[in-house]
């Protein structure tokens, strides 16, 4: 590993400035020990792919996504908007033994799409339809964006901080409601 | 009801009986097992305790060969179709054995992925409680069947028992 420092990330990180270089509007940061980039959602995919061809990560452990609707107010990178949705990406090169986190901001709504990331990780594919599933964020370009884990024909996302709990009361527990 | 319809007489009680007695010694439950109340089900039919010894080792792979079905294990929503699909091809008599708390009322799983207590898709006839029950629980729901058998009618109208229609919809709507 490296020793000199890098853009406010985790020191020795020269994939975190390689990557803010290339990437207008990327910002990192620490995590407990792991390198954390912030990237702009309409640079996702160009991100990850710089991460793949240019830079050795040639896996994508996991993709996944974080409501953060009852924490506005959470801190990141100066220059990060916050939205309500994260999807946070892991990537692993095999090569260089270094793992590096990728974290984007998507708003919810009509908006609340990201780019898939299919084309250049097959693996992601059942990933992003279980985000798709629970949260409700679309990947544009994936191939078939239907439910995973509920039904085909639920309603709602259930891993919104909103969606309704679906708790029936049981002796001495009320119903949840929705926050 | 039971032979009522026909003359009373010391034989037909006794042809009633020896009904009850041969579907009660002779239970072929369908295979069921979802969670891990399944893995008790194996043990209970293993050879320590053994279930041979109530007529019930072989557990038939096909529903229209069993007479019951324990559902051993959460049934999630997606699940629940399947499972009333399979309780559809069983031919009656039938009856159900729900195991474990998951089965019988959604178990620790209080959300809106496991369908709280599948009596809301199918009758049951015997809850089995435990997360998840040991052997000798579960033979006791079993021996309770076989009461219940003993102690019971040999034919059933439909809208009592086995034959109850569930006309709602088990997925759960947001």
């Amino acid at each position: 590993m490296h020793k000199d420092p890098g853009v406010g990330g985790v020191p020795g990180d020269d994939v975190a400035d390689a990557l803010a270089d290339h990437v207008k509007g990327a910002f990192a940061s620490a995590s407990h020990g792991q390198t954390v980039v912030h990237v702009p959602r309409d640079a996702w995919r160009e991100a990850v792919r710089f991460l793949k061809e240019e830079q050795q990560f040639t896996q994508c452990s996991d993709i996944t996504a974080v409501d953060q609707l009852l924490r506005p107010d959470r801190p990141v990178p100066a220059g990060v908007d916050r939205e309500r949705f994260e999807i946070v990406a892991n990537f692993l090169s095999h090569p260089r033994n270094r793992r590096i986190r990728l974290i984007t901001q998507v708003p919810d709504g009509d908006d609340c799409e990201v780019e898939s990331l299919f084309e250049l990780f097959s693996g992601t594919e059942l990933p992003e339809r279980e985000i798709y599933d629970l949260f409700g964020v679309r990947f544009a370009g994936h191939p078939d964006l239907v439910r995973l884990l509920m039904p085909d024909d639920w309603e709602g996302h259930p891993l919104r901080k909103d969606d309704a709990p679906s708790r029936v009361p049981v002796q001495f527990k009320e119903a949840q409601r929705p926050r | 009801m039971g032979l009522e319809g026909f003359n009373q007489s010391f034989l037909t009680t006794r042809v009633e009986d020896l009904v009850k007695w041969a579907r009660r010694n002779s239970v072929w439950p369908a295979t069921f097992g979802l969670a891990c109340c399944a893995i008790e089900m194996m043990a209970s039919g293993a050879a320590h305790y053994d279930l041979s010894r109530f007529g019930m080792e072989v557990f038939r792979a096909s529903p229209r060969q069993a007479d019951l079905m324990i559902v051993a294990g959460r049934v999630s929503q997606k699940m629940a179709p399947v499972l009333r699909q399979i309780y559809d091809q069983m031919v009656e008599p039938k009856w159900v054995i729900s195991m474990g708390v998951c089965a019988s009322s959604g178990g620790m799983f209080n959300n809106y992925a496991i369908v709280q207590g599948v009596d809301e898709i199918v009758p049951v006839d015997v809850y089995v409680p435990g997360c998840p029950p040991g052997p000798e629980t579960l033979m006791h729901g079993i021996l309770t069947l076989h009461e219940k058998i003993r102690s019971g009618q040999i034919l059933r109208r439909p809208g009592e028992g086995a034959a109850i229609q569930i006309e709602e919809p088990v997925s759960r709507p947001a």
